[in-house]
């Protein structure tokens, strides 16, 4: 519309009128192609979230974003990376071929979210044992319940390959998990580029 | 008091701590018709917050709220 009456004003003489209206042409045309790419990276309703940390609080908190947003009707993108791949480890899977820095890691790092600790008073497993019963006696979900919800809900989970690499995990010892993709910073970025909310957790 | 309201569908959501209360009310009124309304009964004070904030992303309606003592009731009209 601006594009219009800016240029009516500007055409004094009839016998330009015919460029005048031609510019006008290619200026909308170019006005509808930045539109269409303007619609094509506005962000959709979705949130992406890292999660970097492998402790039990910042694991709960990004389930229960997770899954809260997947109630309010938003697509979730989760992107396990770091210390958060290990929570994705299946405690009943047994994987051979690893290099001597491979099983210490797999000794090392928590197998899987049963073996996932506090991040604050944890006073030598005592304190996460606390809170686990704690979280039981008070209703509250356990990250093994709030996985398995979040399947149920279409969370969608991405594996940071180079973490798995770097520690030494392997594909075959991960959880089964509906929506599960193994992958790099790129896929993050792109979910992350189009989501409304991003979060590092 | 709800005696206006005719409510399809009843759900019992007491004890359950954040984030189950909207998890559950967001699955259970896909089991309503459009235009029907769910009781939803909750202990959870934050969901005096929650359930407006999740009716208005999700795009339903609450009609009502009931709060008595520990109890909360919403009236929530499926729109979508």
């Amino acid at each position: 519309m601006k594009v219009n009456t800016a240029k009516k004003e500007e055409v004094p003489y009839k016998g330009e009128h015919l460029v005048k209206l031609e510019e006008i042409e290619n200026q909308v045309s170019e006005l509808r192609t930045q539109l269409e790419s303007l619609s094509k990276s506005s962000p959709e309703n979705k949130i992406s979230l890292i999660v970097f940390s492998g402790d039990l609080d910042k694991a709960l908190a990004s389930l229960i974003i997770a899954t809260g947003a997947a109630a309010m009707g938003m697509d979730v993108v989760m992107f396990f990376t770091f210390w958060g791949t290990p929570i994705l480890r299946d405690k009943g899977k047994k994987v051979g071929g690893k290099d001597f820095m491979g099983k210490m890691f797999g000794t090392m790092l928590p197998k899987g979210v049963c073996e996932v600790k506090l991040s604050k008073m944890n006073m030598a497993g005592m304190g996460t044992v606390m809170m686990k019963s704690l979280m039981k006696k008070k209703n509250v979900a356990s990250l093994e319940q709030m996985l398995e919800l979040a399947a149920e809900m279409d969370v969608r989970i991405y594996i940071c390959e180079m973490s798995m690499d770097l520690m030494g995990f392997k594909r075959e010892e991960m959880i089964e998990y509906p929506n599960l993709t193994f992958c790099g910073v790129a896929k993050f970025l792109e979910e992350a580029q189009n989501s409304k909310v991003q979060l590092f957790i | 008091m709800s005696e206006d309201i005719k409510v399809d569908k009843v759900m019992d959501l007491k004890g359950m701590p954040c984030p189950m209360p909207i998890v559950k009310v967001s699955k259970g009124i896909k089991d309503v018709e459009v235009g029907q309304v769910i009781e939803a009964i909750t202990t959870d004070p934050g969901a005096l917050a929650d359930f407006p904030a999740w009716a208005k992303t999700s795009g339903n309606e609450i009609l009502k709220t009931d709060q008595q003592e520990d109890l909360i009731k919403f009236y929530i009209e499926r729109k979508a």
